[in-house]
C-alpha cells in the first residue's frame, strides 16, 4: 500500500504545485521556488518508485469502479518507470532553464505558464503509471488539453492558429480512432488492463485485430505518424521551454510510450507479429521517418527543423515496437530516453540562441560558434545523440533498433534507418559545424563582441542535459536492464 | 357500415385539417390562435363521439334504463376544454403584448422588424 | 405522512404556487419558493431512496384504487427524473436570485416565481403520474407556465419566441391527447400499467398504431427532436437566463422520460411489430439531429443560441440511445439524460453569470472575459469539456455507454458518426474557449459593469461551481446515474416479459 501511495503522490504533486504557484502569482521568486521544489519532489518520487521496482516490489493503486469493471488504476512496470524518471528529471532541468528563458525573454503571464506546465507533467505521470488503457486515455486526453494553454501562450493570431491545429489533430485522432479502439478492445476482450502477452483471446478474428492496430497507431496522434504529424510543427509557436519539454519529452513521448505499451501489453508481441496490417504500418513508419528527415532538410526555421526531426525520430520508436521482436522493443524503450535527452538539449540551445541573439533561422547561425561556443558545443553533442554516433547515448538505441530490423528480416527498413540517420547528419550536425567554421559571406553576420552566452540558468540546463547524452553512452547499463526487464511474454 | 354512421368522425377530420391548415398557413397571430382552437375542438368532438354508446341514455341512474353512454370521456374533455381556454388566454395575452411591442400582429412584419435590428 | 410521500413532489409546488402569488414582497416570495423547491427536492430524494430499497411505489390518489382512480407510480426511472428536476429547480432558485432580479421588473418578480413553481409542479406531475390523461394535464400545466416564463425575457423577441413555442407546444400536446384518445377507445383504460397489459394483444390494430404515432410525434415536438425542434432555439435564446437554465436542464429531459415511458412501459416496443420502423426512425433522426444541431451551433454569433442548438444535438444522442432498443441502449439514454442536465445546467448557469456582468451572450461581448471572471469561466470550461466528453467528466461516461450500446448492435457506421458528432461539439466549445481566454475585450455594453476582475454575484457563482464540480464528480463516481439507469432500464424491459 505504501507503494500505492507513492503513485498517488506522483499525481498529487502537480495540483499542490499549481495551488502554490497561483497563490504566489505575484512573487516571481517564490513562485519559481515552488516550481523547482515540486520538480525535485517529483524526481524523488520517481526514483523511489524505480527503487521499489528494482527491489521486486510492484506498487499499485486503484480507485472504485467508474463503470462496471473499469477503474482508474495505477501500477509500475519497467517502461513506465523509465518514462517517469526521464520526464521528472527533465522537468527539473526545464524549470531551471525556463526561469532563465522566461525572464530573459520577458514573457507575459508567467504564473499561468508554470501552473499549466506543472499540470502537464502531472498528466505525464498519470500516463506513465497507467495500469490500464482507460487510465492511459484519461491522462492522455488531459495532457492534450492542459498543454493547449502553453502552446497558445503568446496569444497572437499565429499562436491561436497553431493551437487550433495542435488540438484539432490530437482530439480528432483520439476521439475518432483511439476511443473506439479502446471500446472495441473492451468489447472484444472484456478487459483493458495492461497484461504481459496481450489481452485478446486467441480466436479473435484477424480482421478485427488489423483494424484495431490501425486505429491504435493512428489514434495515438501524439506519436505523430504521418499523415497525423502536422500538429507537432504547429505547436512550435509555443515558448521554447514548452517546445523543449513537451514536444521533445512529455507529449510526444507520451504518444510513443502509449504505442509501445499497447504493442507489448495489449496485443503482445506474438499476436502483434501475426497482425496483417502490421506490415503496412511498418512501411508507413519507415516512410514517415524518411519523409520527415527530407522535410527537415528544407526547413530554415530552427525550431521547425527540430520538430520534423522529432517526427522522424518518433517513427523510429513506433517502428521498433511494430517489428514485434525483443530487440526492437529494447531499442524503442531506450530511444525514448536517448532521444529525450538529445532533443531537449537541442531545443534548449535553440532557445538560448533566441534569447541571446534573437535569431530563429538556420541560415543566420553561421559563425555563431565564436559567440556562443558552449551552446553550439552542446548542440553538436546533442545532434550526435540524435544521429546515433558515439560518444553519445543515441548510439545504443539505434544499435538495438537496427538489430531489431535485422532480426525481423526487414532489410528495406534497415536501409531506411541508415538513410534517415545519414540525412540527420546533414540537417542537424551541419548546423554546429557551420557555426564553428565561419564560411565566406557568413562572417559579416557574426557580431563582434566576443562570447555572449544565454543567461546562466539556461547554460546550466544545457550543460546538464548535454552531459546526460554523453553519460548515457558510457553508462547505458541501468537503462538497458530496465528496458530488458519488460515482461514481453505472458504465461505461455 | 355506411359512411353516414361515421358522420361525427368525418366532422372531426374536416375540423382538424381546417384548424391545422389555418395554424400553418396564416400569418396573422390571432388567426393562428383561432385555427388552434378549431384544431382542439375537433379533438373534443372525437372524445365525445367515442363516449357515445349506441342507444345508450345519458349516464344518469334511472329506472328502466340499462344502457348508458360512457361518462368518462365527457369528464376528460371538460378538463381538456379548460386547458384549451387557458392556452387561448395565454396566447391572446402574448399576442396583445406582441402588438404593444411591435405594433403589428402579422408574422411577416414582425420578422422584418427583427431582422432590421 | 410517509405513506403520502409519492404525491409530495407534485403537491408541494402545486400548492406553493398560489400561496406564493399572495406574497407581494418579492424577497418573501423568493424565500418561500426556495423553501418549497428544497422540500420538493428532499421529498424526491426520499422517494428515490425508497424505490431503490423497496422497488415500485404505488399511490392511489384520493384513495380510489387503480385502474379507476389515478395512480401515482414511482419506480427508479421517475424517481431519478423527479430528483433531477427538483434538484435543478432548487439550484436555479437558490442561486439565481440576482439574475432574476436583474432581468425581471420588480412588480413581476413574485409572479415569475409563481410561474416557476407551477412549471415545476407540472414537470414533477408528468414524471410521477401513472395515468395517461393525467400526464396530459400536467404536460399542459408545465407548458402553459413555461410559455409565460419564456415571455418574461427582456427582449421583445422573447414574446415571439414564447408565442411560437405556444403554437408548437399546443399542437404537440393535442397530438398526445388524440393518441391517448385512440388508445382509450381501444382499451377502455387510461392507467399505464393497465394499458401495458391490454395493448400487447392489440399490436395488429391500426388504431393502436395511429394512437402510438400521434403520441410519439407529440412527445417529439415537446422533446424538440429534429426536425420538430424549431421552437427550442428561440425559446432558449430569448428567455431570461434562469428560465433557460431550468428549461435546458429539465423540460426536454421530462419529455424524453415520456417518450421512454410510452415506448417501453406502455407500448412495450420490443414486443410489437412497431419496433422495427421506429428504431430506424429514431436512429436516423437522432444522428441527423446530432449533426444538424452541432453544425448550426458552430456558426451562431450568440453563445446562448449556440448552446440551444447544442441541446438539439444532445437530444439526438439520447434518442439514439432509445432507438438502439436494448437494455444497454436505454441505459445510455438515461445516463445521458442525467449527465446532460448537469452539463447544460453548468454551462447555462455560468453563462447567466456572464450575462449578468456583460449584458448579453454574444461572442463579441465574451471576448477576454476569462481574465475578468476566472472562476465563472472555469465552470463554463468544465461544462464544455463535459459536453465534448473528455474523460474524467460526466460526458465521457454518457458517450462511453452510448458507443458501447451501439457497438453491441454492431452498427459501426453509427459508432463513427456518434464520435464525429462529439468532434463537432469540440469545435464550438473550443470557439468559446478561444473567445473567452484569448479574445481581446471590446467595449462593454453595460455601463455600470465594474472594470477589472469581478466575479458574478455569489449565488450564481456558487451554483455554477457546484454544477461544474458535479460534472467532474459524476465523471468518477458514476454509481448514482448508472445504477439508477440500469435498474430503470432493466425493470422497463423485465416488466414487459410475457
Amino acid at each position: 500500500m505504501a507503494g500505492g501511495n507513492l503513485l498517488l503522490a506522483s499525481l498529487a504533486v502537480a495540483p499542490v504545485a499549481i495551488a502554490g504557484i497561483l497563490c504566489l502569482r505575484n512573487r516571481p521568486n517564490a513562485r519559481e521556488a515552488v516550481s523547482i521544489g515540486a520538480s525535485l519532489l517529483l524526481l524523488g518520487i520517481s526514483v523511489a518508485v524505480y527503487r521499489a521496482l528494482q527491489a521486486g516490489d510492484s506498487p499499485q493503486w486503484h480507485s472504485g469502479e467508474l463503470l462496471p469493471g473499469l477503474r482508474i488504476a495505477l501500477s509500475v512496470e519497467p517502461l513506465g518507470a523509465l518514462f517517469a524518471l526521464v520526464a521528472s528529471f527533465l522537468w527539473l532541468v526545464t524549470v531551471v532553464y525556463a526561469v532563465g528563458y522566461m525572464r530573459g525573454h520577458n514573457e507575459q503571464h508567467q504564473a499561468r505558464f508554470y501552473a499549466f506546465f506543472a499540470l502537464s507533467i502531472g498528466c505525464v505521470m498519470g500516463v506513465a503509471f497507467a495500469a490500464n488503457l482507460f487510465t492511459l486515455f484519461l491522462f492522455y486526453e488531459l495532457l492534450s488539453l492542459s498543454t493547449w494553454p502553453l502552446v497558445v501562450h503568446a496569444g497572437t493570431d499565429e499562436a491561436r492558429h497553431g493551437g487550433r491545429v495542435y488540438l484539432g489533430i490530437l482530439l480528432t485522432t483520439s476521439i475518432l480512432f483511439f476511443l473506439p479502439a479502446i471500446i472495441l478492445t473492451w468489447w472484444t476482450s472484456g478487459t483493458l488492463a495492461f497484461t504481459p502477452g496481450g489481452v485478446f483471446p486467441p480466436d479473435v478474428s484477424p480482421l478485427l485485430l488489423s483494424v484495431l492496430l490501425l486505429l491504435f497507431v493512428f489514434g495515438v496522434g501524439k506519436a505523430a505518424i504521418m499523415p497525423f504529424h502536422r500538429w507537432l510543427p504547429a505547436a512550435m509557436v509555443a515558448p521554447t521551454p514548452v517546445s523543449a519539454l513537451l514536444h521533445a519529452v512529455a507529449v510526444v513521448k507520451a504518444g510513443v510510450f502509449s504505442v509501445v505499451k499497447i504493442g507489448v501489453y495489449i496485443f503482445g508481441l506474438d499476436q502483434l507479429a501475426a497482425v496483417d496490417s502490421r506490415d503496412w504500418l511498418l512501411y508507413l513508419a519507415g516512410f514517415t521517418l524518411l519523409a520527415a528527415s527530407i522535410v527537415a532538410l528544407r526547413q530554415d526555421n530552427l525550431k521547425a527543423r527540430l520538430a520534423y526531426s522529432t517526427v522522424s525520430q518518433l517513427a523510429y520508436i513506433t517502428l521498433g515496437v511494430l517489428l514485434a521482436v525483443p530487440d526492437g522493443v529494447v531499442g524503442s524503450g531506450m530511444h525514448i530516453a536517448m532521444h529525450a535527452f538529445g532533443k531537449i538539449t537541442l531545443f534548449f540551445c535553440a532557445g538560448a540562441i533566441l534569447v541571446a541573439t534573437h535569431k530563429t533561422r538556420v541560415s543566420q547561425l553561421g559563425g555563431l560558434g565564436r559567440q556562443m561556443p558552449f551552446t553550439m558545443g552542446a548542440f553538436l553533442v546533442a545532434s550526435l545523440c540524435i544521429v546515433g554516433l558515439p560518444p553519445t547515448g543515441g548510439t545504443w538505441s539505434k544499435w538495438y533498433l537496427m538489430l531489431g530490423t535485422l532480426d525481423a528480416g526487414a532489410w528495406p527498413l534497415a536501409f531506411a534507418l541508415i538513410l534517415s540517420s545519414l540525412l540527420s547528419i546533414v540537417y542537424l550536425t551541419m548546423i554546429p559545424v557551420r557555426a564553428f567554421s565561419t564560411f565566406e559571406g557568413d562572417a559579416a553576420a557574426v557580431e563582434e563582441g566576443g562570447i555572449r552566452e544565454a543567461p546562466l540558468a539556461c547554460c546550466l540546463a544545457i550543460g546538464v542535459t548535454g552531459a546526460g547524452c554523453i553519460a548515457l553512452f558510457f553508462f547505458p547499463q541501468p537503462l538497458y536492464e530496465l528496458v530488458a526487464g519488460v515482461p514481453l511474454w505472458g504465461r505461455r | 357500415m355506411d359512411i353516414a354512421s361515421y358522420f361525427n368522425y368525418w366532422i372531426v377530420i374536416v375540423l382538424m385539417m381546417l384548424g391545422f391548415y389555418i395554424v400553418i398557413a396564416r400569418g396573422n397571430l390571432v388567426k393562428k390562435l383561432i385555427g388552434l382552437n378549431i384544431f382542439q375542438t375537433s379533438v373534443f368532438i372525437l372524445y365525445i363521439s367515442a363516449g357515445k354508446v349506441s342507444d345508450g341514455a345519458a349516464p344518469i341512474l334511472t329506472e328502466g334504463v340499462s344502457v348508458y353512454s360512457n361518462p368518462l370521456p365527457h369528464v376528460l374533455i371538460l378538463t381538456a376544454i379548460v386547458v384549451g381556454i387557458a392556452t387561448t388566454a395565454v396566447g391572446l395575452a402574448l399576442v396583445a403584448r406582441i402588438h404593444e411591442a411591435y405594433g403589428t400582429v402579422e408574422e411577416s412584419q414582425i420578422l422584418e422588424q427583427d431582422n432590421a435590428c | 405522512m410517509l405513506s403520502h410521500l409519492p404525491i409530495l413532489p407534485v403537491l408541494l409546488p402545486l400548492l406553493g404556487a398560489p400561496i406564493c402569488a399572495l406574497l407581494r414582497k418579492p424577497v418573501a416570495a423568493w424565500l418561500f419558493a426556495c423553501t418549497v423547491a428544497l422540500l420538493t427536492f428532499a421529498a424526491a430524494i426520499a422517494l428515490l431512496a425508497q424505490t431503490w430499497q423497496q422497488g415500485v411505489l404505488s399511490y392511489a390518489l384520493g384513495g380510489w384504487a387503480a385502474p379507476w382512480g389515478i395512480e401515482y407510480r414511482i419506480d427508479l426511472l421517475n424517481g431519478l427524473v423527479l430528483t433531477l428536476v427538483s434538484g435543478m429547480a432548487s439550484a436555479v432558485l437558490l442561486g439565481g436570485r440576482a439574475s432574476i432580479w436583474r432581468e425581471t421588473p420588480e412588480e413581476k418578480r413574485s409572479l415569475f416565481l409563481v410561474a416557476f413553481l407551477l412549471c415545476l409542479a407540472g414537470l414533477q406531475g408528468i414524471a410521477a403520474t401513472g395515468d395517461a390523461f393525467n400526464l396530459f394535464v400536467f404536460l399542459e400545466i408545465s407548458s402553459l407556465s413555461t410559455y409565460a416564463l419564456v415571455a418574461t425575457g427582456r427582449d421583445r423577441r422573447a414574446l415571439v419566441a414564447a408565442y411560437n413555442y405556444l403554437i408548437m407546444g399546443t399542437i404537440g400536446a393535442t397530438f398526445i391527447l388524440i393518441g391517448i384518445g385512440f388508445i382509450y377507445m381501444l382499451t377502455g383504460t387510461l392507467n399505464m400499467m393497465d394499458l401495458a397489459q391490454r395493448l400487447p394483444a392489440l399490436t395488429e390494430s391500426r388504431t393502436a398504431f395511429a394512437g402510438f404515432v400521434f403520441i410519439i410525434v407529440g412527445v417529439c415536438l415537446k422533446l424538440a427532436l429534429f426536425p420538430l425542434h424549431l421552437w427550442l432555439p428561440g425559446a432558449y435564446t430569448h428567455a431570461s437566463s434562469m428560465v433557460t437554465v431550468f428549461l435546458a436542464a429539465t423540460a426536454t429531459k421530462v419529455a424524453l422520460y415520456v417518450l421512454i415511458r410510452f415506448s417501453f412501459s406502455v407500448f412495450r416496443l420490443e414486443f410489437s411489430t412497431l419496433a422495427l420502423p421506429l428504431e430506424t426512425v429514431f436512429l436516423t433522426l437522432g444522428i441527423v439531429a446530432v449533426f444538424a444541431g452541432s453544425l448550426v451551433a458552430i456558426y451562431q454569433p450568440d453563445l446562448k443560441r449556440g448552446l440551444a442548438y447544442s441541446s438539439v444535438a444532445q437530444i439526438g444522442y439520447m434518442v439514439i440511445g432509445v432507438g438502439v432498443g436494448t437494455v444497454i441502449g436505454l441505459q445510455a439514454a438515461l445516463v445521458h439524460l442525467f449527465n446532460h442536465a448537469l452539463m447544460k445546467g453548468a454551462l447555462f448557469m455560468a453563462l447567466a453569470a456572464v450575462v449578468y456582468r456583460v449584458g448579453d451572450g454574444k461572442f463579441s461581448s465574451l471576448r477576454g472575459i476569462g481574465r475578468e471572471m476566472p472562476l465563472t469561466c472555469a465552470c463554463m470550461l468544465l461544462g464544455g469539456l463535459s459536453l465534448i466528453g473528455v474523460p474524467g467528466t460526466a460526458g465521457f461516461i454518457s458517450k462511453w455507454y452510448l458507443v458501447v450500446a451501439v457497438a453491441d448492435r454492431e452498427q459501426w457506421v453509427l459508432v463513427a458518426l456518434i464520435l464525429a458528432g462529439s468532434l463537432l461539439t469540440a469545435v464550438y466549445i473550443w470557439r468559446l474557449v478561444e473567445t473567452v481566454y484569448l479574445g481581446v475585450p471590446g467595449p462593454r455594453q453595460v455601463p455600470d459593469s465594474p472594470a477589472g476582475r469581478a466575479e458574478a454575484p455569489p449565488g450564481l457563482l456558487a451554483v455554477s461551481v457546484v454544477l461544474a464540480l458535479a460534472n467532474v464528480y459524476f465523471g468518477f463516481d458514476t454509481r448514482l446515474p448508472v445504477e439508477a439507469a440500469s435498474g430503470a432500464a432493466e425493470s422497463l424491459f423485465a416488466a414487459g416479459q410475457p
